[in-house]
């Protein structure tokens, strides 16, 4: 281990060590945040929705993109798994679906980044109890 | 290697230890493992969340689930549901005792909605055991930024400005303590951090210890410059041995990063830190007893002034503090005082933290504002009282404060307005006593403990608050006279004028705030010899009501005296000079029959 011989130093470090607890910071506010979720149910994961996941993460992080991603249950679209949920602060959220890597990286680089809607929209078929 | 998706926070503090939450950890780990998500889900073992009466606590990250009472045979169950497939376990969340609805979201909970937590700050969020996590959350920037940047002087100037007070119970200016000691001339001078907490049922310096004992170090470093200080010294009680281990292991880690030692962040300031422990007696938490004990004397407190920030221990400058006021220092030094003092009342700035205990929903330790009513502590973040009971009072500042009832509740919380409401701030111990509870037995218990405590240096303290004490006892055994209320009142205010230190000028505060919020209760002891609440049993009668007995001999049976007698199907009696008071024959009873009077 190195020692801290001056400021520069424990900056350095702080940055190094940032993202490491970056995700508990970012659950404190997360409707202020993108907020990404990934179906995860047994018919998701095995339609792969969790390389949908680890890639999305992965991606937001490389592409400086504050988000916080989470996993959920079954969201019932199962014809069209991976299924993806993404909150835009502001906006109505949306669910897409056959998300497989190459559509993660549409939805992310047009809808999360520039807004533009892509393909692939599952209309909701439903109502939350929250929303009732 | 990627980032962890999922942290899966586990309560790490005594409390939720003492049920198993070590275990729990390794659980959930084991079975993370056994479905190869090991860089997908990590799990982190922090401080303490505050919400004690729901432990062990798993809080998971970025959903916020908050899961409670949890054991460690429910870790499959979280892994394979939450982890892996997405779904909240329902069993597992919060109940919101009000509405009975459903809380998945920690936001959600009304515990934890008024709370602004600077000196819990990382309690429950971080790692206690890793430096980086304090580090990562801006840990140790605050002694950069004071050693690189700034005069002794411009830093004292900022503790000054931001208003913060001593969180042990005084309520001395941070600022002006750090001031005297560095005009104190001397070359060698120490900085101490009272870790000595005493009252029954606060554990808020415990808390800190064990969840982020980092800010307590770097706290100290940094008074270490401000005063002149090289050397740092914990007086911590050897029996919180997990705070002990804790603060062991964050010493070393800030040896090894070079952020305790020589030379530290490359200028010649150089400070390092050791533990001394306490045998747990509660007068050592005054400060020059405590300074006593820590050079190997008896802890018996001694005459002030000279103050120990112009001769403590050894006879040189020493800075005490305790450690919830160490532990807000980097947050202001980082965020200024500006930030720190635009929260509070006008003389009370930042945050207070308090334990909350007795007969109120969510036990537990909470962090609120300086100026936040009685009753948002009570009914909104405590959840009310257990049980549907009535609120009678609450016992604020532990043994040392006082006993405030209903009139109260709006009273705004600051160090000024607790003392002329007639209780005190102390650590932080609040105590929520319920209808059931006997004011004077509740006076006669905190008394006990200090008759227990005092060090019986002074007269008026050895053998005033045991003179008290017999006073309560006879009025609860049904001896009292009249005159012993005004004999209370009158030995009381002497003890208060007279006693050397602070344990002994409050050791009356229970006792007389009783008398002056419930002075009915005692009267009704002294006077009709009756305890209206049903708790003294030297006062309490057992009879059974004739119209009511149907002869059943179940009381008869369960009598474990042989006190009641009667043959079956006729009227029962108790006979009162045998009885013992045990209640057994009033649970029994299915009609009702047996009443006390």
């Amino acid at each position: 281990m190195n020692k801290i011989k001056n400021l520069a130093d424990l900056r350095e470090l702080k940055e190094k060590l940032q993202s490491k607890t970056k995700l508990r910071e970012k659950s404190e506010y997360p409707e202020q945040l993108v907020q990404i979720k990934v179906a995860m149910a047994t018919c998701c994961i095995a339609s792969g929705s969790r390389e949908t996941m680890n890639y999305i993460v992965d991606e937001l992080d490389k592409r400086n993109i504050d988000a916080v991603v989470t996993q959920t249950g079954c969201m019932g679209y199962c014809y069209a798994e991976p299924t993806v949920e993404v909150i835009i602060p502001g906006k109505e959220s949306i669910v897409f679906g056959y998300v497989d890597v190459k559509k993660a990286d549409e939805i992310i680089e047009k809808y999360v980044k520039g807004g533009m809607l892509v393909e692939g929209i599952i209309p909701m078929n439903y109502k939350k109890i929250d929303e009732q | 290697m990627a980032d962890y998706k999922i942290h899966m926070l586990v309560c790490g503090g005594t409390g939720c230890k003492s049920s198993e939450s070590h275990l729990l950890a390794e659980h959930l780990r084991t079975e993370i493992k056994n479905q190869g998500l090991e860089d997908f889900a990590q799990v982190v073992g922090t401080g303490c969340f505050g919400f004690c009466e729901k432990g062990p606590i798993v809080k998971v990250i970025p959903d916020n689930t908050f899961y409670t009472q949890v054991k460690p045979g429910d870790a499959k169950e979280i892994v394979e549901e939450h982890v892996v497939k997405g779904r909240r376990v329902t069993r597992l969340l919060y109940k919101d005792p009000k509405s009975d609805r459903i809380v998945t979201d920690s936001k959600g909970m009304e515990f934890y909605k008024k709370q602004v937590r600077i000196a819990l700050r990382n309690c429950g969020v971080i790692d206690p055991e890793n430096i980086g996590e304090y580090v990562a959350r801006d840990g140790y920037a605050a002694l950069g930024k004071v050693l690189t940047t700034m005069t002794p002087d411009e830093a004292i100037e900022v503790v000054k400005k931001s208003g913060l007070r001593g969180r042990g119970g005084a309520g001395f200016p941070t600022g002006m303590k750090w001031e005297i000691t560095r005009q104190s001339p001397g070359t060698e001078k120490y900085v101490v951090c009272n870790a000595d907490e005493g009252d029954p049922g606060a554990f808020m310096d415990r808390s800190i210890l064990e969840g982020d004992p980092h800010s307590v170090i770097e706290a100290m470093a940094i008074n270490g410059y401000c005063t002149g200080a090289s050397k740092g010294l914990v007086y911590i009680r050897a029996e919180y041995p997990l705070a002990i281990e804790r603060l062991k292991t964050a010493i070393s880690q800030a040896r090894e990063y070079g952020l305790l030692g020589e030379n530290i962040f490359g200028t010649p300031f150089g400070f390092d830190i050791s533990l001394r422990y306490g045998a747990g007696a509660f007068v050592c938490g005054e400060e020059t007893a405590l300074i006593h004990s820590m050079e190997g004397n008896r802890g018996e407190p001694t005459m002030k002034p000279p103050f120990p920030s112009v001769k403590g221990y050894l006879g040189k400058p020493t800075n005490v503090n305790n450690v919830e006021t160490f532990a807000s220092i980097p947050v202001i030094i980082l965020k200024g005082y500006e930030w720190f003092s635009s929260i509070g009342t006008e003389k009370s700035k930042g945050t207070k933290v308090f334990a909350l205990a007795g007969k109120v929903n969510n036990v537990g330790l909470i962090e609120v504002p300086m100026g936040i009513t009685l009753r948002e502590v009570i009914f909104e973040i405590g959840g009310g009282i257990k049980n549907g009971r009535k609120f009678k009072g609450v016992q604020i500042g532990g043994p040392s404060g006082g006993c405030l009832t209903y009139k109260h509740l709006d009273t705004p919380i600051d160090y000024d307005s607790l003392i002329a409401a007639g209780a005190m701030m102390g650590s932080g111990g609040m105590i929520i006593m319920d209808e059931d509870d006997c004011m004077v037995d509740v006076a006669k218990y905190f008394l006990d403990f200090t008759v227990d405590e005092s060090c019986g240096k002074c007269t008026p303290c050895r053998i005033g608050n045991k003179r008290m004490h017999e006073l309560l006892q006879n009025i609860t055994r049904g001896n009292g006279t009249p005159e012993d209320i005004d004999r209370l009142l009158n030995l009381g205010n002497v003890i208060r004028d007279t006693s050397l230190c602070m344990l002994g000028q409050s050791a009356p505060n229970p006792v007389l705030s009783i008398i002056d919020n419930f002075r009915d209760e005692y009267e009704a002891h002294v006077h009709d010899k009756k305890c209206p609440s049903g708790v003294c049993k030297a006062l309490m009668v057992y009879e059974i009501v004739a119209e009511s007995c149907v002869g059943c001999t179940a009381c008869a049976r369960a009598c474990p005296v042989g006190a009641i007698t009667g043959e079956r199907k006729e009227l029962h009696r108790i006979d009162t000079s045998l009885c013992i008071k045990c209640g057994a024959c009033m649970d029994r009873c299915k009609f009702n029959a047996v009443i006390v009077n």
